[in-house]
Formats: C-alpha cells, structure tokens, sequence
C-alpha cells in the first residue's frame, strides 16, 4: 500500500516539472514585456529606467535562467506580485478564491454523484426502457448543452421571470443583517444555479458511465452465480454488481477535476462569483502576467491532487490494484 | 460483405447515427450557401428596427443594430463549423502522430510521449487556450490552431493502443520480414487498421471544438464582432437578457443542435464498429 503510494507520488515529479515548463510557456507566448505596459506610454521613461526595470525583474537574462528563477520562487509558493493596481501578493489573492472554487467543484460533484449513479443504475437494469430512452436523450442533450447557455436560460428563468433564485454574487446586500442561519441559506441560494450549471455536463457523462459499466458488470459470471445461488434481485444488483460498477466511476471523477475548474470561468464570470475562474479571466483581459501563471500551475497541480487522491482511494477500495500496481 | 461495406450497412441502420448525420449534413449545407439562404446580410444595420421581436419580415427577431437574427445564425454556422474542422484536423494529426510512434517503438520513446500527454491533462484546457488566444490575439487562425493544439491528448492514447495491439499481429510480422521499413509500416499497413477509432474521435472532437469556440466568442475573445459568430450572438443576448430573450434563446439553439448532430453521428460510428454485435 504504502509502496503503491509512493511510486504515484514519483511519477508526480516529472509530471509537475512539465506543468510548469508548459505553464512558463505560455507566458512567454505573451506579445512584448511583461514591463512594456509600464514603459509604453510613460513619458517619464528613458532608456537608463528601461533598463533597469528589466534588470530588476531579470528580463535580460536567457529564458532557461529566467525558468529556473520563476521555479525556484515557485517552490517557496512565491507567485510575484500581481500586475492588477492593487499590487498585492498573487498568492493571497489567488489564496482567497481557491475556497469558493473547491466548494462549488466539490458540491457539484456530489451532486453528479448523487444524480447520475441512481439514474445509471437504473437505466442499466432497465435497459431499453422508457426511462433508459428518455435519459439518454436527456444525456446527449448534457454533452451539447453549451454551459454559459444554459446559465443564461437559467438566468432568464429563475432570475428575471420567476424571480426565485439570485443571479449574481455569492451574498444578499443585507447579508450582515441575517442570522447565521439567515447567512447559510442566503450563501446556499446563491451557490444552486452556479452549482447546477457546473454539474450538469458531468452528469450526463457519469451517468452514461455509470450505465455501460453496469450492463458491463451485470453479465459477468459471478452475478449468474449470485442469481443461481438465489439471491433477490436487490442483492444482486446493490451489493454485488454496484461495487464493482462503482469503481472506474472514482478514477473517472479524479479526472474530471481539470473540467470542472476550466468551467469554472464561464459560470463565475456570468454569476459574478468571486472564485477562482473570475480571477483567471480578468488577470487575462488585464495582462497581469503572474497571477494568470499562478492561477494555471495552481489549477494543474490541484489537478494532479485530485488524480492522486482518487488512485489511493480506488487502491484501497480495490485490492487487486495494490497487489498489481 | 467488406469491411467498409458492412460498416456502412450497420450504419445505415443505427437511427442515432443517420439523425446526426442529417443535421450534420443539414448544417453544412446551411453554412456552404450562407449567402443564398440568408434573407438579409448578416451586416445589415437598420436602426430603426433594433431588438424587434420575432416576426413575419424577420423570423428570429432583430439585435442591437437592428440586424437580422436568422441570417446571421446562418452565416455563423460556416464560421463554427470550419472552427471545428480545422482544429479537429490540427489535433488528429498531432495525436495520429504522437501515437503511432508511441505506440510502434514503445520503450524510451513511449514513456516520454505519455508522460507529456499526463502533463497536458492535468491543466484545465480552457485556461490554457483563454490565456494563449488572449495573449497572441484572438483572430479564427489563432483560434483552431490553439484548440487543436490542445485537444490532441484522447486521440493520442488511442492511436497508440490500437498500435500496441496491432503490432503484433501476422501481417505487420510479414511486412518486417519482406524488409519494409518501419516508415512504410507505420503509415501502409498498421495506421489504416487503426483509424476507426480515430475517425470516432474526429467527429466527437468537431462537437467539442463548436462548444470551445462559442464559448471563447461569448467571453469576447473568440470570433470579434461584427462578424456573426453564434457565441458572440448570445453576449448581446446576456447583455439585454430582460427585453429580448429571442436573442439568447436561437443562437444557443443553433449550437445545441449542431453539437448533438455531432455527437449522434460519432456515436453512432462508435457503435457500428463495435465488434462485439450486442443484439
């Protein structure tokens, strides 16, 4: 078990390595300086200042030194300092976001959990059913459902014509006038849209998941046997065919990590959420070159966290994995 | 009865597949003749009709300049669609590429292209084309050639498990022992064998390239103004959600049908080269 874990930790290494020289790459797709939006229209700036400023933030030197400086600041977790007007730290501001990002992707994943699983059951057991027919209409209708869409209908609907959701922010304007309870339930009406928009196109994909495993399970000979051995149905299908149906569905929410925080921009910027997403789109628009780097390597890594975390589990939960690793 | 020939024949009778291959093929010839079909120009300003409701003259309504929803929902179609096959053409030829040699010479080679592959995974891709398009600019070349750079991850792995399967196999071993090399093998007798899935991939990847375009567009950096874009189309929607919901509803409509026209039709090909017949 413990070997197990560490060689997922190794293999980490030069996957993390990659991340950041893919993510060091992408910065240097930017047009220009990083400092040119200081210098270019500045009427104070000679050549001595630009020079020195380029110095300063070493951007006179090869690209592999520049690299193995951003890396090395990197490790300590020392992003910069972002290049938005306030000037602070990128780490705090990209620390103050993560929270309500991870709570939505989190929640959003329990929902598809809960959703998808029970409908994937059933459309197996009752393949070619009226109800397996009709989600899988409902699941293709998922995959091509564009998401910033489906948060504008959504807004129409609950926001404009029904009036019974908020549509923006993740607080009331009297938010401190509420009780704690008052406080929990604004937050949580504010967070079922954004919740909703984000799980949807996840569900239809688990679900479907969920449903060819099952059939997949389902004909294997040691159900027969469990039918022979004449257990009810119930048995069969809950206790024995789901936890082997169950399994890759934890592998394959791991990797629907990096979706769930890529969506995250569209649904933040619409909703006006303050997470991580809305930070990622507006340090792009702005140009604030260190917060969009630290928010892309941030984003991997949680990434590969979440990839690694599901491996352990799925080994615990299934003991061939630990002996064949 | 071919292999082709048979595949054809399953086809035809998979309903899924032949309802998106209509819209596909409904789509694509909306987009060639954009400039017959369209009622109006698509750049018809007309002040004086601005944010019209749908009517007779004009079928969807009218936007903010008064512009005619219907053709420019038209219009938008060719810039979607050629979005889509560009970039999925970019992202097959990277994959087709990677994997074939991953998966042919194994080893070293292997090892390095799939530890590459994890590294693309694990960012959030949109982040990673919203960042390079805002950076380089969003103009329709940079726009296929950044999804499709990174889109190629799935076809990759695939490419290179139906070479680790084919390698093996008796006609490859005749090809080596009549002393073909490894170029010819590659790309004459083992890649022809192993394009179905490929092929799968390709229409399933037009879908998501659609969806990632209109998304940037909607964002304001995928298809600028005043080119109709569908994605562009639903910001002036959001923008006037309260008195003009034809402007939010249509265009949406337009990628949600071509989209599921996609993904029908790719898994419908899925499922007629599927070798296990599950009648």
């Amino acid at each position: 078990m413990a070997a197990y874990i560490l060689k997922r930790i190794l293999w980490m290494i030069p996957v993390l390595l990659g991340i950041t020289v893919i993510s060091f790459a992408v910065m240097k797709t930017a047009p220009g300086d990083p400092i040119s939006l200081v210098t270019d229209l500045n009427p104070n700036m000679n050549e001595e200042t630009i020079k020195r400023l380029r110095q300063h933030y070493g951007l006179d030197q090869p690209v592999y030194v520049q690299y193995f400086k951003w890396l090395r600041n990197m490790a300590v977790l020392d992003f910069g300092r972002s290049f938005a007007s306030d000037n602070r730290p990128v780490i705090d501001k990209i620390a103050e976001r993560i929270p309500i990002t991870l709570l939505i992707s989190l929640l959003s994943m329990m929902v598809i959990m809960a959703v998808a699983i029970p409908i994937g059951i059933k459309s197996a057991v009752e393949q070619n059913s009226l109800f397996d027919k009709g989600t899988t209409v409902f699941v293709f209708l998922g995959f091509a459902m564009p998401t910033f869409w489906l948060a504008l209908l959504l807004m129409i609907l609950f926001g404009v014509k029904l009036e019974w959701l908020p549509i923006s922010g993740i607080r009331s304007l009297n938010f401190k006038d509420l009780s704690f309870a008052g406080q929990i339930l604004d937050v949580a009406r504010h967070l079922v849209l954004p919740i909703f928009v984000s799980a949807f196109g996840g569900l239809a994909g688990m679900s479907r998941y969920m449903r060819s495993n099952m059939l997949e399970v389902v004909r294997q000979d040691y159900i027969t046997t469990a039918r022979a051995k004449g257990l009810d149905e119930r048995t069969v299908i809950y206790k024995h065919a789901l936890r082997n149906a169950l399994l890759p569905v934890i592998t394959l929410l791991g990797l629907s990590i990096p979706g769930l925080i890529g969506g995250s921009v569209i649904f933040e910027t619409i909703f006006a959420i303050p997470g991580m997403g809305q930070l990622f789109f507006q340090s792009v628009m702005m140009r604030d070159y260190p917060t969009v780097m630290g928010i892309l390597v941030i984003g991997a890594v949680l990434t590969l966290l979440g990839n690694l975390f599901a491996d352990v589990f799925y080994s615990v939960a299934d003991p061939r994995i630990r002996v064949s690793g | 009865m071919t292999i082709f020939g048979d595949f054809i024949q399953r086809l035809v009778k998979n309903r899924m597949a032949m309802a998106g291959l209509v819209v596909v093929a409904i789509f694509f010839a909306v987009a060639l003749s954009a400039n017959y079909l369209a009622p109006y120009p698509p750049d018809d300003i007309d002040t004086t009709n601005i944010l019209a409701d749908p009517s007779r003259a004009h079928w969807l309504g009218t936007d903010v300049l008064g512009r005619d929803v219907l053709s420019r929902i038209i219009h938008g179609a060719g810039v979607s669609l050629s979005v889509g096959f560009v970039a999925v053409g970019i992202s097959t030829l990277i994959g087709v590429l990677l994997g074939a040699v991953s998966g042919y010479y194994g080893g070293a080679v292997d090892k390095t292209v799939m530890r590459f592959v994890d590294v693309m995974l694990c960012f959030p891709s949109f982040f990673l084309i919203l960042a390079v398009i805002a950076f380089i600019g969003p103009s329709i070349w940079n726009i296929m050639i950044v999804i499709g750079v990174t889109s190629w991850m799935g076809v990759t792995r695939l490419v290179r498990a139906e070479f680790l399967s084919l390698r093996e196999r008796d006609f490859v071993q005749a090809a080596v022992s009549q002393g073909a090399g490894d170029l010819r093998i590659i790309f004459l007798h083992i890649l022809p064998n192993a394009m179905a899935p490929v092929l799968v991939a390709a229409t399933l990847g037009v879908a998501s390239a659609v969806l990632v375009e209109s998304s940037l567009s909607f964002l304001g950096i995928g298809v600028q103004p005043p080119d109709p874009s569908w994605g562009n189309m639903l910001t002036e929607g959001k923008d006037n959600i309260e008195i003009a919901w034809w402007l939010s509803v249509f265009p949406g409509c337009a990628i949600l049908i071509t989209v599921m026209g996609y993904n029908l039709l790719g898994e419908g090909i899925r499922d007629s080269l599927d070798p296990r017949l599950k009648r």
